[in-house]
């Protein structure tokens, strides 16, 4: 994919929709490389996340190719190291956490709160080629034979005893963080001094609260990374034995350092993506939010316990037994905000008038997915049952249901909401149906099998096990195959759907939202006018389900 | 906070010269970039902060061997350069103040003393660093650290390995440091040039000030470090 | 909003006064007091970084907004120290369960 590929809007002067909008302002790619408009950066960004999304995908279907039978067959055991490194270090830190944010957040906190571009739209041009040059270095790593030491680049295998590349994807992170820091830092200070007139925080849509959250996460959480990589890479090249035991050097404070920031980081993947389903939810059961302000101010509470609760990750690593009894009290602390959620979504859905187009086929399946990832989450973090668990496929299945069920569900979800939005055409109804479904059947296929067998003892991170686990690894590779069409199939409709999809008008799902007030896609200044609002974000009413009913009628 | 001030509707004012586009006014710019300076300091004071723990772990770890190690720093210099780097601080906020009061011979003057000073302190630091290079304090193949003390014996290879970890985190902490400071006086310079050409005055100087702001926090880092790193082991012969 | 406009007497005085602490942490350091060596040190370096803060960074008189950002800093800050911390502080000790 390309950037000129994204830009067919001589369509619309085809069916006669020619007004002025972001996509048709400029053409070329200096326009767009150039571009300071919040929206085609947003466009850039998808760009460069679906890229890779594609290869992290890659790795994890190699990953799972080798897991179909009990041998190591496919590959050596130096180069399956390398794969699951690989696939943890592209999805986590080059398409998880810039997803939502980088993606649907540049998009749509300027337009949900009335503004006409973020607070620093030169640094958000900025981040996205810092992105792209981390990316580049990490990528310089994968090509030249990648990584072995896991994501997380424990010590003293990342400084010691590793000979892989180390330092460049290290490197890579590093630079991706001010990618990030950049991100979150122009949409706190635009929430704060943006808004449009009238619009207060209780005003604001749930959205907008949880981007803020993880924007909070990410400014406070990230330079913790940076500097801890930066260790790490000193440590590898001049052996100050830092994190080296055998020169007193603490291995656990390398943990402790990167838990820091990388447990803040699963909040920041998930967050974004309950903004997200908290918008889907309100739009299609066509009700004013349940408990509005207590689901605003769970992401505030989910973004500060978060930072609360790294210690989890090393009840087994050392940790003293009385800090590791804190971070389990504080860890199961962080299900009472997102039960807040989980119940009042459902609160919200009850009695409402209900519709299940594909947007709210993935919300649904994010609210069942996220409720079991997130109990599981409380069954780690007790002691006695982690020590049971650790290191096991329970935890790469729980995580996974967080980060794939939860965060990728909600990112779809959004992607398919507001695509109308973005690129003012619609996308065949019946197939992302089924895509939706191809999804959440194939993704239950892959990990449910993966919770019994950490649960019977399968270690995470080998290439080969016992041959009486095959069956259920053969039923996880079968779920992966179906997932991987159910992530395709969007690819290509929405691609699709630019060129030949029916023009989508300025409100399909007939939603409310500063958003869906402006026309689709919007101009480059989102608004003609300035936008004053005088009520809450989600006034939905019988008018307007009326409404909606005649829509729908037209749609098909 | 639901009395902040929002911004007020497109058009509203005529658009200043040093207006961005997705502002509507100077103050909401200005209120804007000092947010943002701000929360990057936040971002900075987490960078530094993962030095910090690490400082604080291993100084627990090895109280003895940091002590007699931080006993080798040289404390005057160091007093020295906090002075001058506090003094630097005093001139930037003049170089504001000229902003303030119109006075742009002043401006260009005070950023003038700032640079000379930011440049002093880094002097000096090189000096240090060099004495450290002399004495093999400097960790790696060739760190040698024999402490002269009655409690100790002379050659303990334990203790070595504990102060290279001390000089470890001195180098890494007060290296970065410096290297926010060249940044600074980087950025000092091409303001310096900008005020010359007049671009700054009491209604407009925002990167005056915004520079201002990280120019006292890489000060407030120092602040922190010199205590920590040179005085705490005074008691230590 | 009028941009407040500090005198420069303000100025001096802060620099005069972050002048004298620097001078007493040197001194006080020469004296030992044990444990409260650190203390002090720690007490004057927080002195002279909130003179920093409230008059050069212009704290004092910004928005509380501004305020709240930085101490937002400082607080997570001391929560990265503070439960790693706990951990190292907590390592290898065993109480004996009571009524065992």
């Amino acid at each position: 994919m390309n950037t000129t590929a994204t830009a067919p809007v001589t369509t619309t002067a085809e069916t006669g929709f020619a007004r002025p909008n972001y996509l048709n302002a400029a053409y070329g790619v200096r326009s767009w490389l150039l571009t300071r408009d919040h929206k085609r950066i947003a466009i850039l960004y998808l760009i460069s996340v679906t890229a890779f999304f594609a290869l992290g995908s890659l790795f994890a279907l190699l990953i799972r190719l080798e897991l179909l039978t009990p041998e190591g067959d496919l590959f050596q055991p130096d180069t399956y190291n390398r794969l699951f490194t690989m696939h943890g270090v592209v999805m986590v830190f080059f398409f998880l956490i810039p997803s939502i944010p980088a993606v649907l957040g540049n998009f749509l906190v300027p337009l949900m709160i009335g503004a006409k571009d973020l607070a620093f739209p030169k640094l958000n041009l900025a981040s996205w080629y810092v992105y792209n040059l981390g990316g580049i270095f990490t990528l310089w790593a994968i090509v030249h034979g990648g990584v072995d030491t896991g994501w997380t680049f424990y010590t003293p295998l990342s400084t010691h005893y590793s000979n892989t590349y180390v330092i460049s994807t290290a490197l890579g992170i590093f630079i991706t963080g001010f990618s990030s820091i950049f991100t979150g830092l122009n949409f706190i200070v635009t929430v704060h001094r943006m808004r449009a007139p009238g619009l207060t925080w209780f005003r604001l849509p749930l959205f907008i609260w949880s981007t803020y959250a993880t924007s909070l996460i990410i400014v406070l959480g990230t330079p913790v990374i940076a500097i801890t990589l930066l260790l790490v890479a000193a440590e590898r090249v001049l052996h100050l034995g830092l994190f080296d035991p055998a020169l007193g050097g603490d291995p656990v404070l390398f943990q402790h350092l990167f838990w820091f920031y990388s447990h803040p980081a699963v909040y920041i993947m998930i967050l974004p993506a309950m903004g997200v389903v908290s918008e889907l939810v309100a739009a299609f059961a066509r009700k004013k939010i349940f408990g509005y302000r207590f689901v605003a101010f769970a992401s505030i509470a989910i973004a500060v316990l978060g930072f609360l609760v790294w210690g989890h990750h090393m009840f087994v690593a050392g940790e003293s037994i009385y800090a590791a009894t804190i971070f389990s009290v504080l860890s199961m602390l962080v299900a009472i905000p997102s039960a807040v959620k989980v119940f009042n979504w459902t609160a919200t859905l009850y009695q409402g008038s209900i519709s299940y187009q594909t947007p709210m086929l993935y919300a649904l399946g994010f609210i069942g997915l996220f409720t079991l990832g997130g109990l599981t989450g409380v069954m780690v973090a007790t002691l006695g049952i982690d020590v049971h668990v650790h290191d096991t496929y329970f935890i790469v299945a729980h995580f996974h249901y967080i980060m794939v069920g939860g965060a990728i569900m909600g990112y779809l979800g959004g992607l398919h909401y507001w695509w109308p939005k973005i690129s003012g055409k619609l996308y065949p109804a019946a197939l992302s149906k089924l895509s939706a479904l191809l999804v959440f059947v194939g993704f239950n296929l892959t990990f449910f099998p993966q919770f019994i067998l950490g649960y019977l003892g399968m270690p995470r991170r080998y290439w080969s096990y016992p041959p009486e686990f095959q069956v259920l690894n053969v039923l996880s590779t079968a779920g992966a195959s179906i997932l991987g069409v159910g992530y395709l199939l969007p690819l290509c409709y929405f691609i699709w759907s630019m060129r030949y999809g029916k023009d989508s008008g300025d409100n399909p799902w007939g939603a409310v939202g500063l958003e869906w007030d402006t026309t689709s896609p919007p101009p480059t200044e989102n608004f003609y006018t300035t936008p004053v609002v005088t009520h809450g974000p989600y006034e939905y009413n019988r008018e307007e389900v009326h409404n909606r009913m005649s829509q729908e009628a037209t749609l098909g | 906070m639901a009395s902040e001030p929002l911004m007020e509707p497109h058009g509203h004012a005529a658009h200043h010269r040093d207006l961005a586009h997705q502002f509507d006014s100077l103050d909401q710019q200005k209120e804007s970039s000092t947010l943002g300076t701000w929360l990057f300091l936040v971002t900075e004071i987490m960078f530094f902060g993962g030095l910090f723990t690490a400082y604080v772990i291993y100084r627990r770890l090895y109280p003895q061997a940091f002590a007699l190690a931080s006993h080798t720093l040289n404390v005057p210099m160091g007093a020295i350069n906090t002075a001058i780097l506090i003094g630097s601080s005093l001139t930037m906020v003049l170089a504001i103040w000229a902003a303030q009061v119109s006075w742009r011979k002043g401006i260009v003057l005070f950023l003038g003393l700032t640079i000379l000073l930011g440049s002093a302190f880094l002097g000096i630091k090189s000096v240090e660093y060099r004495e450290k290079f002399e004495t093999h304090h400097v960790p790696g193949p060739t760190f040698h650290f024999v402490p002269e003390s009655e409690h100790v014996k002379v050659t303990d290879p334990q203790l070595e390995r504990h102060a290279s970890i001390f000089f470890s985190l001195y180098f890494i902490m007060t290296g970065l440091h410096a290297l926010h400071m060249i940044i600074g006086i980087g950025i000092l310079v091409v303001l310096a040039v900008l005020s010359w050409k007049g671009k700054y005055g009491p209604e407009y100087h925002n990167p005056l000030e915004m520079t201002g702001l990280y120019w006292h926090f890489v000060d407030i880092v120092w602040i922190f470090l010199f205590p920590l790193l040179y005085l705490l082991g005074a008691h230590a012969r | 909003m009028a941009e407040h406009v500090t005198s420069r007497k303000v100025y001096f005085l802060v620099f005069a006064a972050l002048l004298i602490l620097t001078g007493l942490t040197v001194a006080a350091a020469e004296v030992d007091l044990g444990a409260f060596n650190d203390v002090v040190a720690l007490t004057i370096a927080v002195t002279k970084a909130m003179l920093v803060l409230l008059f050069f960074m212009h704290v004092r008189y910004s928005t509380r907004m501004t305020a709240l950002t930085a101490a937002a800093g400082f607080l997570w800050l001391a929560i990265l120290i503070g439960l790693t911390l706990a951990d190292y502080a907590s390592r290898g000790q065993i109480f004996p369960v009571p009524g065992k």
